[in-house]
């Protein structure tokens, strides 16, 4: 808190009102639409850590959610195991899948795009795996069980309930994400990881074991990226290999954080909340002009879409590479310079 | 006095380039041993191999005894050894506080405490109106001053300088001399520096070692180095003897 | 499993295998240059695929003659993506280069799904069934001509950069870029050149597997990876290595599709992947480049 300005100050509590009070008051639509918000600033944090932290890019963070999403699944709809003992076999799981990606990388001095790749091979590899598992679904899907009753209230136990329930879970998953991520930039492991990123070489000089710390950054975003599927698998009910571990959903994954800033803490989240919304107002524009007969009725809606989302994303990179969370926060005094913080 | 520093036969050679041929020398406890010799000849490689930011070929390194050959740098690190870099390697993006904080980690366990200690090395090396700087906007010099200010941080037992009086005002060189020398007679530090600022070397050291393509070519005094023909040779040529 | 079976898988999988090599030509001669990923690599394949096409929609053109065509069209695009765009990046950390060719991949898919739809669209050639028949081995006319058009525009691109000066002068680039500049050289004009004739490669490459398969706009990704496998087991920067590469993962694929499963090609493709990046990274032919 001490290093927020006043008008940071101020803006970080009504954020944080508004996101506690938007339940009562938004429709069914908005809560929804927050909560994909709510999952990409949790997921992307967790790819932020790997790629900001130990300085790994990752297009491949899909297979940890996917792990994760399936491995809770199962135990649930095969055995009857509740998602709250579920989850810690699917972060175990996701977890090692992450250490050995890991060591592998660091162990044969892969850097830079051929770790991208090897993340995307083993992505692929699983994918096509989990789509000759017929004890998982295959492509025909895993199906978790959902009846009427179960759509009202709150069982956390099961994470069956209400879409509130949902938001609320979500929201402290993010929100517990960034507080944790807060606490260990903050302290001796934040230090070493930025120094590492900085400057391997003179990190190392000074006593850092940067296998070990890279390590530490690895499996802590692998494990984080399990979470998030096991909300994935919950909250939407149904698996399939494609949906889930897709390199699509793993390029995903990376927009928010890029786009709100690699590295930083608030940039996931405020990426997420500057390109979900974006999507869905692209549709809605788009539908209204093939409404209005601006543009032909039989061109894709979602084509458009994403061509002007790839549009953001290009002019994102050529105009602010730093992400836009550093500039909006100079721009509207948020943070203190570090000179006159505590 | 026991030797804090053995280092026996050390030798490197790159793609067949003998950068290291064979160099021993040792460096006594308490003391400050100056390495020179013209570019390219095997100073900063020396530093290297000691630290471990390389591997030897062949020889041997001893820390106070203790066999250290081949260590890797962090693990040289907790032996006792600290390190600047020739060419200064400051962690860009964190302020100079942030920076000795990183080396202070070494030795503490919370950041308040490694904060605290940093402050200290900072106003020693000159750098505390500079704090809170980012690493990236400072003046060479003042580079300097934090590669050392970090490097004695971590509390090693012999310190490592890599021209670190270079672009200093003579000032500002006698300056460093003194907290280098009080360092040493306050917490009992072993310093081992490459210089080219003779009026350091002849100011600071209690003995100097020539290097020359790799191999030692004299040791001695100040005094009697520069007085060494070969010494003399190898910097200024043989007609000018 | 009969060795007749057996031959036959290797013969198809060598064809196919150069088409593969051919299009992974394009993305090392980018990257063998440039140092640049090209993300879009996909993109720019699936974009010849649509314009051969078109072409034979519009004149009835055999997309084997729609390869000069392919070619000539993406070289321009190519040019212009180096010049315009890729060339302002060139500072930026690798994960920022990997996104923007990424957006510029989306957006080029999304063009293709506003423009052609989301069906699979392929050409019927009248000897789309053919084959030539020696002694028992079988020969699919489209997939021998395929490869006989996939080498004849790689011994082209052969041929250029090891006679042709401005071949020479991009392959100076190549091994020393400051050395380059200090000679002369313009070197982002040669950038944008390289930029151009990957692109062509990947164009024509495009246009000849039309013949083989049919296009949908969500073929890129598929492709944009297939071509870094290739490229990869072969040697990043080496042109003889891509070709290598595309023959062996050609190969290895219909030897998958044939003893495992169809569906089971990819993953292995993939795994030799992860081997080969763990093993030697450099692949086989190429130069240790980190």
């Amino acid at each position: 808190m001490n290093d927020l300005t006043v008008s940071g100050r101020f803006a970080l509590v009504v954020l944080v009102a508004v996101l506690l009070a938007l339940p009562q008051f938004a429709s069914g639509y908005v809560l929804s639409v927050t909560i994909i918000c709510l999952y990409l600033s949790f997921v992307g944090q967790a790819w932020n850590m790997m790629l900001g932290f130990a300085g790994l890019l990752s297009i491949g963070h899909a297979l940890f959610v996917g792990l994760g999403a399936y491995t809770s699944g199962y135990l649930f709809t095969k055995h009857g195991v509740p998602p709250v003992i579920g989850v810690v076999a699917a972060v175990a799981i996701a977890m090692i899948m992450g250490s050995i990606i890991g060591y592998l990388g660091f162990r044969f001095a892969i850097g830079g795009v051929y770790f991208a790749l090897l993340t995307i091979a083993f992505s692929e590899f699983v994918r096509i795996l989990l789509d000759h598992a017929k004890f998982l679904g295959g492509t025909e899907g895993l199906f978790l069980p959902v009846t009427q009753e179960s759509r009202r209230g709150v069982d956390l136990v099961n994470l069956r309930g209400a879409p509130q329930m949902y938001y609320y879970v979500i929201l402290a998953l993010a929100g517990g994400a960034f507080l944790a991520c807060r606490a260990l930039l903050h302290g001796r492991i934040g230090y070493y990881w930025r120094a590492i990123r900085d400057n391997p070489e003179a990190a190392e000089a000074v006593g850092v074991h940067i296998f070990r710390f890279r390590m530490y950054a690895v499996v802590l975003s692998s494990g984080m990226a399990g979470i998030a599927g096991v909300f994935y698998a919950f909250y939407y009910n149904n698996l399939f290999p494609e949906q889930v571990l897709g390199i699509e959903r793993s390029i995903e994954i990376t927009l928010a954080p890029i786009v709100g800033g690699v590295g930083t803490l608030f940039g996931p989240i405020f990426g997420a909340f500057i390109l979900t919304p974006l999507g869905e107002f692209l549709t809605y524009a788009v539908d209204g002009l093939k409404e209005s007969g601006i543009i032909a009725k039989n061109v894709k809606t979602d084509g458009v879409k994403l061509m002007f989302w790839g549009l953001a994303v290009a002019l994102i990179v050529l105009l602010q590479p730093k992400g836009l969370w550093p500039w909006v926060c100079k721009l509207l005094g948020l943070v203190k310079p570090p000179g006159e913080r505590g | 006095m026991a030797a804090m520093l053995e280092v026996q036969g050390l030798s490197k050679s790159f793609r067949g380039l003998r950068a290291v041929a064979d160099v021993t020398f040792s460096v006594p406890e308490k003391g400050i041993i100056a390495l020179i010799g013209p570019n390219g000849a095997g100073k900063t490689t020396c530093f290297n191999l000691i630290a471990g930011a390389m591997k030897p070929d062949a020889g041997r390194v001893r820390l106070a005894g203790k066999d250290i050959t081949g260590f890797r740098a962090d693990i040289a690190c907790d032996a006792g050894i600290g390190r600047t870099f020739q060419l200064v390697k400051p962690f860009q993006d964190l302020t100079v506080l942030e920076n000795v904080t990183v080396g202070a980690l070494h030795k503490h366990g919370t950041v308040a405490a490694a904060r605290r200690e940093s402050a200290g090395f900072l106003d020693m090396l000159e750098l505390g109106d500079k704090r809170h700087m980012h690493a990236a906007n400072l003046t060479l010099p003042d580079r300097k001053r934090l590669e050392v200010a970090r490097a004695l941080a971590t509390q090693p037992r012999l310190l490592l300088l890599d021209e670190v009086m270079a672009g200093l005002r003579p000032t500002e060189t006698d300056r460093m001399v003194t907290v280098l020398k009080r360092l040493r007679s306050e917490t009992g530090l072993t310093i081992l520096l490459i210089e080219h600022v003779m009026r350091a070397v002849m100011a600071l050291s209690d003995r100097v070692v020539v290097l020359h393509h790799g191999e030692k070519i004299s040791e001695g005094t100040p005094e009697q180095v520069t007085k060494d023909p070969a010494v003399l040779e190898c910097y200024l040529g043989e007609g000018a003897i | 499993m009969d060795s007749v079976t057996i031959i036959n898988a290797l013969v198809s999988g060598l064809l196919t295998g150069l088409v593969y090599g051919l299009s992974a030509l394009g993305l090392s001669v980018i990257f063998g240059v440039i140092r640049i990923v090209n993300f879009a690599h996909g993109e720019l394949m699936v974009l010849g695929m649509y314009l051969a096409l078109m072409l034979f929609r519009w004149f009835g053109l055999d997309p084997l003659w729609s390869v000069p065509i392919g070619a000539a069209a993406l070289f321009v695009v190519g040019y212009a993506l180096q010049h315009f765009v890729v060339r302002r990046v060139a500072y930026l950390p690798d994960h920022m280069q990997f996104l923007l060719l990424a957006g510029i991949a989306i957006m080029l898919v999304s063009g293709c799904l506003v423009v052609f739809g989301p069906d699979a669209q392929g050409v019927q050639l009248p000897y789309a069934l053919d084959s030539f028949a020696i002694g028992s081995l079988i020969i699919d006319k489209v997939r021998l001509y395929a490869a006989l058009a996939a080498i004849a525009v790689a011994s082209a691109l052969l041929l250029f950069f090891k006679y042709s000066s401005t071949g020479r002068a991009i392959r100076a680039c190549a091994d020393n870029y400051l050395g380059a500049k200090v000679v002369g050289l313009n070197v982002d004009r040669l950038y944008a050149l390289t930029f151009g004739i990957g692109a062509a490669c990947i164009g024509a490459a495009g246009c000849i597997i039309l013949l083989l398969v049919q296009v949908h706009p969500y073929l890129a990704p598929a492709y944009t990876l297939l071509a870094f496998v290739v490229v990869i087991v072969g040697g990043m920067g080496s042109l003889f290595g891509a070709l290598l590469g595309g023959i062996l993962i050609g190969v290895s694929e219909e030897m998958a599709s044939v003893v495992l499963q169809p569906s089971l090609k990819t993953a292995f493709s993939f795994g030799l992947l992860i081997v080969v990046l763990l093993l030697r990274p450099q692949g086989l032919l190429g130069r240790v480049v980190r």
